[in-house]
């Protein structure tokens, strides 16, 4: 003990703590660690990852850095994961064709393929959601009527009460939820891209959001059966007004103004 | 001898037709003969124009025979019970009995959904054509004495119907309906010192409580019904008390009606045209959704939607909050004023008062106190028309501001820029379009002049001689010819001399100054071209006329 302190001003000590420190932290996380994603490094992945690297430097480093690391025009991809990769360019509102409010969704740039290598790299950045599998997201599994309520309690207030969409701020907007395939809806709010907030798993459980894509499903794509007639856009009551104040009036004003131009003639006495 | 004089009708005809004996039985008990004979014969003048009212009245016939339908099986009652109805999206949720039963009605009540849809579509179409019935009668200034109180009247049921609307428009207790309460109790609440009395009067406790639905419901179907065909009947027999008012023409005085006779002419048209009105509501019910509930799920206070909106007739009123900044001032360190809500809701029956009170307002400063039963032609009063465009010009900013999210998202907008050109166009645009009506006004009253000084131009293009082109124009048939130069063009107000004829300042005071303002407004030479006169017109037709 004598000699630790006598010796704990010497040039080296902080040195020799630091290494003591490196190598206790070091071994703490490789013990600890998940160790999935550090060990499934074969080499396919890796071949995959690479390729991703090509591409992610000749379509994405602009905006978001030669590492990933973001840069005043795009956000970092750090643990951003693979499922956010493949929501944003899938979708192909990945890469950006123009600084907007928002991206918008439109025709997609990449193959499948090279979606896959682009996840890939992005994910090996650092850990982050992966893309769902199909039974997570498959719709007959799910329960629509919790997943209306969960809708309702998250999601209705910027996509509408069926997710036809709706207005956020400065021209930002919640996009309209018909048709579009659940593997996204799931990774959406996986990953929260754009103006969404995200819901990991711990504040909804996969589940609850299969419950949801189930809901969505009932309710809003194209079989959706709908007994009421024409939807006018499920906007609710502003597009029904507005029928209400072009078709209904409009109808009846011309059947007015024919029963007005319309009149019986006085006899010829 | 008389005695004798039947027995001789009676014996050299034998009995009377059935019919008439009938028809004799009534009149002896009831004087059906006066009453035939005084409403058959009434006279309605022909134009569409006048038919926008009957619109209101049919549609609100089916509205009224509808929802008697839907009180059948409608249970107005907040208590929570579990859905195990036929829509499957919906199996197994808590809702409230009044939305249960509204999904039962949608999808289990044979006929159900349809009357549910010509219920709502009828009410839409309903207060759609009150709207249109009343712009018909501000703006050819069929208000005008003796028919102001029955303005009262139109406006009384406009108001009516807009809480018939809105309390039908609550009772299904979904998502949007419970916004809807949700909103009225906001609004409730942001009254000074006795909102919070009248919110937990009304709502008998807490939001939202259990006893809000139950009572829209009796207001909904027996209160304002009631007070809405009382007014409707009184409405209608004061039309036949004063008599339809007609537009201008040869015969057409301000002391006749000219036009067909209730029976058969009217009958047939009024009757025909209700089938017409049926058939329109329910074509569009049968096809287009309303208020699709069963998407729209239960209320429960924590949930909300986008796209939240009343029903059209209210969304200037949703605008008009929408349209306000959040303002709020702290009383005395601890009583807020909430003006985001205040003065909106200030405003809004402000703006409806403004309507209610134009006949008065227009009636104080033309002095005028005659009868009129001639319908003006809006053009012909420029200053009326110019108001009433300024005031549907604001109204409708309001309604866009209502619909702000919806506008953006359909036009890729944003919703910021939209709230403030409505914020800025409620306040320039009236004044914008008041000075923009006034000038086509004007330009339409002389274009009148030159049609009837120098004919229709046939667009036949001449050439003389000389080589000169010139446009032929037609003369007008003189009916044509009447029926624009029948207006009035009265002078303004002046007022008298400032000093009378013994050199006395005459007494003026401010009120009479303005009225004499506000009347050349009216009347002055910039509100009206001088019409064309007989003189103008025969030495214009005279022989040396140009073309």
């Amino acid at each position: 003990m004598k000699k630790l302190s006598a010796r704990r001003r010497h040039p080296l000590a902080a040195l020799v703590v630091l290494l003591f420190a490196l190598a206790a932290t070091g071994g703490l996380y490789a013990a600890l660690a998940p160790a999935g994603e550090a060990q499934a490094d074969a080499s396919e992945t890796s071949i995959a990852v690479e390729e991703g690297k090509k591409l992610y430097l000749v379509g994405c480093a602009t905006c978001h850095g030669s590492e990933g690391q973001g840069t005043s025009d795009g956000p970092s991809l750090v643990g951003v994961g693979a499922a956010a990769v493949d929501f944003q360019v899938a979708t192909g509102r990945m890469p950006l064709q123009q600084p907007g409010p928002q991206a918008p969704e439109k025709p997609v740039v990449y193959t499948e393929d090279q979606i896959a290598q682009l996840a890939a790299y992005v994910a090996s950045l650092g850990p982050g959601p992966a893309i769902p599998a199909e039974e997570e997201y498959d719709p007959q599994a799910g329960d629509p009527a919790v997943g209306g309520e969960l809708f309702r309690l998250n999601c209705s207030q910027c996509h509408n009460f069926t997710g036809q969409g709706g207005a956020l701020t400065d021209g930002k907007y919640a996009p309209d939820l018909t048709d579009v395939d659940p593997r996204f809806v799931y990774e959406a709010m996986l990953t929260g891209p754009q103006a969404m907030p995200a819901f990991p798993d711990t504040v909804l459980s996969p589940e609850n959001k299969r419950d949801i894509i189930a809901w969505l499903d009932a309710v809003n794509t194209e079989k959706a059966p709908n007994p009421g007639g024409f939807q006018l856009g499920g906007y609710g009551p502003v597009s029904e007004g507005l029928f209400a104040w072009t078709f209904g009036i409009g109808a009846l004003i011309a059947a007015a103004v024919w029963i007005g131009a319309h009149t019986a003639k006085a006899k010829k006495s | 001898m008389s005695t004798a004089t039947d027995e001789r009708t009676t014996a050299r005809r034998g009995k009377a037709p059935a019919g008439e004996r009938l028809a004799d039985w009534a009149d002896g008990r009831l004087g059906v003969y006066g009453a035939a004979k005084y409403g058959m014969r009434k006279v309605f003048p022909d134009h569409w124009s006048f038919l926008l009212g009957e619109i209101a009245l049919f549609s609100f016939i089916i509205v009224l025979l509808t929802g008697v339908y839907l009180t059948l099986f409608f249970v107005p009652s907040m208590a929570q019970v579990e859905y195990h109805g036929s829509y499957v999206p919906m199996q197994g949720q808590l809702m409230s009995e009044a939305y249960a039963s509204t999904l039962d009605i949608s999808f289990d009540v044979r006929g159900g959904l349809l009357v549910r849809q010509i219920h709502h579509w009828g009410a839409l179409i309903f207060v759609v054509a009150i709207f249109i019935h009343m712009m018909r009668v501000f703006f050819t200034g069929a208000f005008r004495k003796p028919r102001e109180i029955n303005w009262l009247f139109g406006f009384t049921l406009f108001i009516l119907a807009l809480f018939t609307g809105l309390t039908g428009y609550s009772l299904p207790d979904d998502l949007l309906s419970g916004t809807g309460i949700r909103f009225m109790e906001g609004a409730i609440l942001a009254t000074p010192v006795v909102g919070t009395w009248i919110q937990m009067l009304l709502f008998g406790g807490e939001f939202p409580g259990h006893d809000i639905i139950p009572r829209f419901f009796v207001i909904h179907v027996l209160l304002l019904p009631g007070l809405l065909l009382a007014l409707v009947v009184a409405h209608l027999i004061l039309i036949v008390f004063h008599k339809h008012t007609h537009y201008a023409g040869p015969g057409k005085t301000n002391t006749n009606v000219v036009g067909m006779p209730f029976f058969p002419v009217y009958m047939a048209k009024a009757g025909g045209f209700t089938f017409i009105v049926f058939g329109v509501i329910t074509l569009i019910a049968g096809t287009v959704t309303i208020n699709p509930v069963w998407t729209i799920g239960p209320y429960r206070p924590e949930t909300v939607s986008t796209n939240a909106q009343p029903d059209w007739y209210l969304g200037f009123s949703e605008g008009l909050v929408r349209m306000m900044p959040g303002w709020e001032i702290v009383l005395f360190g601890d009583y807020t004023l909430n003006l985001g809500l205040l003065i909106p809701l200030g405003v809004f029956p402000a703006m409806l008062v403004v309507l209610m009170l134009y006949p008065f307002f227009e009636s104080w400063v033309t002095k005028d106190t005659r009868e009129h039963h001639i319908a003006q032609r809006p053009r012909n009063v420029p200053t009326r028309t110019a108001f009433g465009m300024a005031w549907l010009s604001a109204y409708f900013v309001a309604l866009v501001a209502g619909g702000n999210d919806v506008w953006a998202i359909n036009f890729n907008l944003s919703i910021n820029a939209i709230t403030w050109f409505c914020r800025i166009g409620f306040f320039v645009l009236p004044v914008l379009v008041f000075f923009l009506t006034r000038r086509i006004c004007l330009g339409l009253q002389r274009r009148d002049r030159d049609k009837v000084l120098h004919g229709r131009e046939t667009g036949i293009i001449k050439r003389l001689p000389h080589g000169e082109f010139i446009e032929v124009h037609e003369p007008l048939p003189p009916a044509e010819r009447y029926k624009l130069t029948a207006h009035e063009q009265p002078r303004p107000l002046s007022l008298p001399p400032a000093v009378d004829e013994n050199g006395v300042e005459r007494k003026v005071g401010p009120l009479e100054k303005l009225r004499a303002r506000l009347s050349r407004g009216y009347y002055g030479e910039q509100a009206q071209i001088p019409k064309a006169t007989a003189e103008e017109y025969r030495e214009i037709t005279s022989g040396h006329g140009h073309h």
